[in-house]
């Protein structure tokens, strides 16, 4: 980190979905950098704007509905002022995104195979023969047995986690800079879930690629992450290196988060949950989001948005608490 | 497969007991719509809830634990298999409790908050539908719904004329669980009751559910795929593959040497919740196979490391543990004189 420029800058995100009845703010004010290779993980409830934050960054947002300001910077060019063909030669290409549900990620009436080499010769000035070639490779890569033979599968063939490993192959297909990947793992058993998350864990490694993580799962998280991004609201109220955000959480919500997330030396003990529920989007409070619910509340939280605070160099919070003292109660 | 052991009997009869428990499900295709297969969903399940505990079932999809959670209250109704409440079989007929007086003393909660309310009935009437129908006069009915509805932590006043689309997904499951709990029964069912909420919202509904269960002196049984909340709720766990009972005991128990393959497995693909020692290794290959079909043998077998030709040829029986008390298995390995070469030595059980 450090000296080379960001490989994604994002600065002052912000996404809001306007309809007749209500305007609903989904991100308020994100930015973020992520280095070549580096994995972060956006970690939120629903309704936090963590899938909606990963979309916007490849403009995958209803454009009538969706309102969208604030820049974001691939490898130094702007997504924001991208045209039409610009923006299809990024997606699939240099920026790939994965997605929770791959049954419906797929076309369901093309083979798989069709479906990984129509993506390499649309991006790639190769021959079908040779993209075929790179489609049986990739199958091999993300552990598809006989990959030969599962090229010609339907989705709908496949079981849940070999659908999963198939998108992770089409997603990789253009040797992508970029993974946005959208809770992949949720809807899979968590024998499964494992796998897929260890895949993921070695291709980033073995090809270099920067993954941003999307999931509500700390556990999750912990498994994949460098570094985690802690989303309430529309805004990241925490972020810093794993061990940091996991060990010594600062803002009050991650903390709550965490000692609401059930593991098992708590057996007997009473959950320490978060009071309330998230706010409502179309009606965003003034100040801090999470005042309403949170146990420390001061006056100030009510009033105005409490500046990035750093605890320490890599570790930002945006609370007054983390603010006024080192280490908060 | 006679002697079925299982969990610790404090003597007396035990509030619910399952023997053999079978549920089969056609599939059908073709242009004669023919039957192509079975899904063995459920298979010779026997198990018993003690009064007062928590019983967690945890299974991967397909494993076939809502299904038996359907067959306890006949919402659909098995193939074979005997269920018995407080010592009685359910039923129709002397000495028997027929199913209507079953389900004043069973409820249910289901995973998805919003398809298992009316839409159009307000919270109130939602809540009194149940008692009414079991015959408590309306307007003490509306009384106990307003009640109720404080004890799962919504306030009445401002609650009780609302439909369902006007709460969270946490305040409707609340809702759920006051409906279940109006006929004031004995023993909840909670088929991923919690599944479906933010972690935040999870931790309220849970310490919900632990503060009724002390007031009400309630029964669970908890089925869930979390293996973190099954082992914060339950007394005693019960593990399922592929529509069979691989292992049962109490938490503790389980959750400290598991004994068979699947459940290691499964407890050990457990994210590790600390970034210093991240899970290296995927404790299983590939995904469940489908129950239609199933594997012969021991259903585990296809994915199982210990795997040995017995395991192929024949289905091990649910043997009591004779180290750990209260705590069944059913794997070749872990049985004395089952044939498997790594089984432990001494006479069949």
């Amino acid at each position: 980190m450090g000296s080379a420029e960001p490989l994604v800058s994002i600065r002052d995100l912000r996404v809001s979905f306007v309809s007749r009845d209500a305007t609903v703010h989904a991100v308020n004010g994100v930015d973020l950098d992520l280095a070549r290779g580096e994995a972060l993980c956006i970690l939120g409830e629903s309704g936090s704007g963590k899938s909606v934050t990963l979309r916007a960054m490849i403009r995958l947002l209803p454009p009538r509905r969706a309102r969208l300001s604030g820049s974001v910077k691939v490898a130094g060019r702007e997504v924001m002022s991208m045209g039409e063909r610009a923006l299809s030669d990024l997606r699939g290409g240099q920026v790939s995104m994965i997605f929770q549900e791959p049954a419906l990620a797929f076309d369901p009436v093309y083979t798989v195979g069709r479906q990984i080499t129509e993506t390499i010769v649309r991006h790639e000035k190769v021959s079908r023969a040779d993209a075929r070639r790179r489609a049986v490779e990739l199958l091999d890569l993300v552990r598809i047995p006989s990959p030969e033979r599962r090229l010609a599968s339907y989705p709908h063939e496949l079981s849940g986690g070999m659908r999963q490993r198939a998108m992770i192959a089409l997603a990789l297909s253009c040797r992508p800079d970029v993974l946005l990947a959208d809770e992949p793992t949720t809807a899979l058993d968590a024998s499964v879930q494992i796998q897929i998350l260890l895949l993921l864990r070695e291709l980033q490694r073995e090809l270099g690629m920067a993954v941003i993580f999307v999931t509500h799962d700390v556990g999750v998280a912990v498994e994949i992450a460098d570094r985690i991004a802690v989303m309430y609201a529309g805004r990241f109220v925490e972020s810093g290196p794993v061990g940091t955000v996991i060990k010594t959480p600062s803002h009050p919500y991650t903390q709550g988060l965490l000692a609401s997330t059930v593991h098992g030396a708590m057996r007997g003990q009473r959950l320490e949950a978060i009071p309330g529920s998230p706010p409502d989007l179309a009606s965003l409070p003034v100040g801090c989001a999470f005042a309403p619910r949170c146990r420390h509340r001061l006056e100030r939280c009510t009033e105005s948005y409490p500046e990035e605070s750093r605890p320490a160099a890599a570790h930002a919070v945006r609370c007054f608490l983390a603010a006024t003292s080192p280490e908060p109660a | 497969m006679s002697a079925v052991v299982n969990g610790a009997r404090a003597g007396g009869t035990p509030l619910l007991s399952v023997q053999d428990l079978r549920k089969y499900f056609p599939v059908t295709g073709g242009v004669l719509n023919r039957q192509l297969a079975t899904v063995q969903a459920v298979d010779d399940v026997s198990f018993e809830v003690e009064r007062g505990e928590t019983l967690g079932i945890v299974g991967e999809s397909g494993c076939g634990k809502s299904t038996t959670a359907r067959l306890l209250l006949a919402l659909i109704t098995p193939d074979a298999g005997r269920i018995r409440y407080g010592g009685k079989e359910v039923g129709e007929g002397a000495g028997r409790i027929p199913l209507r007086e079953l389900r004043r003393h069973a409820q249910m909660v289901f995973q998805d908050s919003y398809s298992s309310l009316n839409p159009r009935l307000t919270i109130e009437d939602t809540i009194a539908f149940g008692p009414i129908v079991h015959g408590t006069p309306r307007r003490e009915a509306r009384a106990r719904a307003r009640d109720i509805l404080g004890k799962v932590g919504l306030d009445p006043n401002l609650f009780i004329r609302r439909y369902p689309h006007e709460l969270s997904g946490g305040q409707r499951q609340r809702v759920n669980i006051a409906r279940a709990l109006a006929i004031q029964p004995d023993l909840l069912v909670l088929d991923e009751a919690v599944s479906a909420l933010d972690k935040s919202v999870e931790a309220q509904v849970l310490n919900l559910l632990s503060d009724l269960k002390r007031e009400f002196a309630l029964t669970y049984l908890f089925i869930s795929h979390d293996l973190n909340v099954v082992q914060y709720v339950s007394d005693r766990v019960l593990v399922m593959y592929l529509g069979k009972v691989v292992e049962v005991g109490p938490v503790d128990v389980m959750y400290r040497e598991p004994q068979h393959p699947y459940t290691r497995a499964l407890l050990s693909a457990m994210p590790s919740m600390d970034p210093d020692r991240r899970t290296e290794d995927a404790p299983l290959a590939g995904d469940p196979p489908s129950p239609i079909n199933p594997p012969s043998g021991c259903r585990f077998h296809t994915r199982c490391p210990f795997a040995q030709a017995v395991c192929r040829d024949r289905e091990p029986p649910l043997v009591a543990d004779v180290a750990a008390s209260g705590r069944s298995v059913a794997c070749h390995l872990v049985t004395p004189g089952s044939g498997h070469p790594d089984a432990p030595a001494g006479p069949s059980a």
